[in-house]
């Protein structure tokens, strides 16, 4: 059975004219995890049993003539940071490892509802905590296209589990470009909702201001059908919304002006990705679409601001990993040691590095020189797109300042591994929309651009991004 | 370069063992990303106003009523403790 060319909706039609059953379809996927997952290292926990159980109940639904739901049999695979209940939740920390999730996230509650199949939990940098897959404590995961190179991080597995075909679609979270930039090393369509827009409860936090859930897919299409599942609403996170119904509810892509952030092509993005991205302009430009070049001049200042705001929120979120109420524990001669022990020895380096880092930040007398300023300059960066999107409606730029780099690379020097948030990190500190999809390759090693959009309208990238989709 | 003094003040705040070598390499690590920090003097910001980090201002509340109890989940999670005595978690004694 050739899966490589399945879509949500092919899925669909082929299980309802029953040319093959659910249960071939997701069989297909789990031979590939089999096959592949010792060298990618996608998946920490495959949930082959659960999954052909599902599959067989799709199957039945099928043969009964019932309504099939809207991912009836698709094969999903879950960032290992968002709980599925009664199976193991890592977060990629050796301080989760005996962790067994208590119920189930938002997310998986509706994916279950709509019939999805969940094949297992990915791979991901502690705590999401990454941009290469390298700081997972479960090995890093391998870029599909190129072993040696990385996947990109930090919902690494995911990205990589779509890309070789070990699952349909996927699910990442989002809080600096983590579903972002690994859907654009490994070749993938990956999305960040407007902040809110999908419910975190049963996420495993990393900075609560800036967190989101998101879909990755083969195609814009299937990452629009998940994103629709899992959006709106919930009672369980006080800041998810549901989705304003707009009045003009057809988005025309030729009607829509398209702004080029000239910061996006200049200093510090690496030549091949410039090239990259100025043909996917030109692209779009012969197609008709208006373009105007416009600037965001604090870019730069974001990923300063990011690594003070999400050091501190982490630091504070994290800290509920002490070895008393669930997780890993150390046993010392006291409870103040307890603390000390268990986090020394279950927090891998980077972790252990960012919560010092956040620490510093809030510790009294340092308040004001860092958490206050990048509050500050996070309003700028909010202005500055505030200003932007008077003049156009959609942002283009590439989702990476660099091509996939080599496993080690970065290891060394975590600012330039910081660096890899660059372009993606914005929309996080503004909340807004943004999608990357694939545009290009250098060699064997895939490089994506990214569609940004005011907050609430996730139709005009899923738009432009199909139409970009559909010249390549 | 920060002070390593500082670097095991900020370890015990954080309530994590360090190794010699670990508190080094965080000396020259936070040191390199605190002044990469400094970027943000290049912008005057003073005048900038706090907000939300949301456009929408409208605080999230509900009734304030009990919710059911599920002794299910209640169970659950206690069973996830490492020690625990009858329906509570245990700890080690906080004060002597």
């Amino acid at each position: 059975m050739d899966i490589s060319s399945l879509t949500i909706k092919k899925i669909r039609k082929s299980l309802i004219d029953k040319k093959f059953s659910c249960k071939e379809v997701v069989e297909s996927y789990l031979d590939n995890i089999q096959k592949l997952n010792k060298e990618i290292n996608a998946f920490i926990t495959v949930l082959d049993k659960q999954a052909i159980k599902q599959a067989k109940e799709i199957d039945k639904l099928i043969s009964q003539g019932e309504t099939l739901p809207a991912l009836g049999g698709v094969p999903i695979a879950i960032k290992d940071n968002m709980l599925v209940e009664g199976e193991r939740c890592t977060a990629g920390s050796k301080i989760l490892d005996n962790y067994i999730a208590p119920y189930n996230a938002t997310v998986i509650k509706k994916i279950k509802e709509q019939g999805g199949i969940i094949l297992g939990k990915t791979n991901l940098d502690e705590f999401a905590m990454g941009a290469s897959g390298e700081y997972s404590a479960y090995g890093p995961t391998k870029n599909p296209h190129n072993l040696e190179y990385v996947p990109g991080g930090s919902s690494s597995g995911s990205a990589a589990a779509v890309s070789a075909q070990m699952s349909m679609v996927a699910l990442g979270s989002d809080t600096a470009g983590s579903v972002r930039c690994p859907s654009s090393f490994c070749g993938v369509v990956g999305m960040k909702p407007t902040y809110g827009a999908v419910s975190r409860y049963g996420l495993i936090a990393l900075a609560s201001s800036l967190d989101q859930i998101g879909p990755i897919a083969k195609n814009v299409e299937d990452a629009e059908v998940l994103f629709n599942v899992i959006k709106g609403k919930d009672f369980m996170d006080a800041t998810s919304y549901e989705q304003p119904q707009k009045a003009d509810k057809k988005v025309d892509i030729k009607n829509l002006k398209i702004g080029v952030v000239k910061e996006c092509l200049g200093h510090g993005i690496q030549k091949e990705i410039v090239d990259i991205t100025k043909e996917a302009i030109n692209k779009l430009e012969k197609q008709g679409i208006r373009i105007e070049t416009v600037s965001l001049p604090h870019l730069e200042y974001g990923v300063a601001c990011y690594y003070i705001i999400m050091p501190a929120e982490a630091s504070s979120n994290l800290a509920r990993y002490d070895g008393v109420k669930f997780g890993m524990r150390r046993e010392a001669d006291n409870l103040l040691n307890n603390y000390f022990e268990t986090r020394g020895e279950f927090f891998g380096p980077e972790v252990k590095r960012r919560i010092m880092i956040g620490t510093y930040c809030l510790s009294s007398g340092y308040y004001d020189s860092y958490y206050l300023k990048a509050q500050k300059m996070q309003n700028k960066i909010k202005q500055d797109f505030e200003k932007v999107f008077e003049k156009v409606d959609l942002l283009l730029t590439p989702t990476s300042p660099f091509l996939p780099f080599k496993l080690e690379e970065r290891l060394k020097d975590p600012l330039s591994m910081y660096m890899a948030d660059l372009l993606t990190v914005p929309a996080n500190l503004a909340g807004l929309p943004a999608i990357s999809v694939p545009a290009g390759r250098v060699g064997d090693l895939p490089v994506g651009i990214q569609f940004m959009a005011p907050q609430y309208e996730e139709e005009r990238i899923f738009k432009a991004a199909k139409f970009f989709e559909d010249l390549c | 370069m920060i002070d390593l003094v500082e670097v095991k003040h900020i370890a015990q705040l954080a309530r994590i063992k360090f190794s010699e070598e670990e508190l080094q390499d965080l000396q020259k690590d936070l040191s390199s990303i605190l002044d990469y920090f400094h970027k943000l003097e290049e912008v005057k910001i003073d005048d900038i106003k706090l907000s939300s980090h949301l456009s929408r201002s409208r605080n999230t509340t509900r009734e304030d009523e009990s919710s059911e109890n599920n002794s299910q989940i209640n169970k659950k999670l206690l069973e996830l403790a490492p020690e625990t005595k009858e329906r509570f978690i245990k700890v080690k004694s906080v004060f002597n």
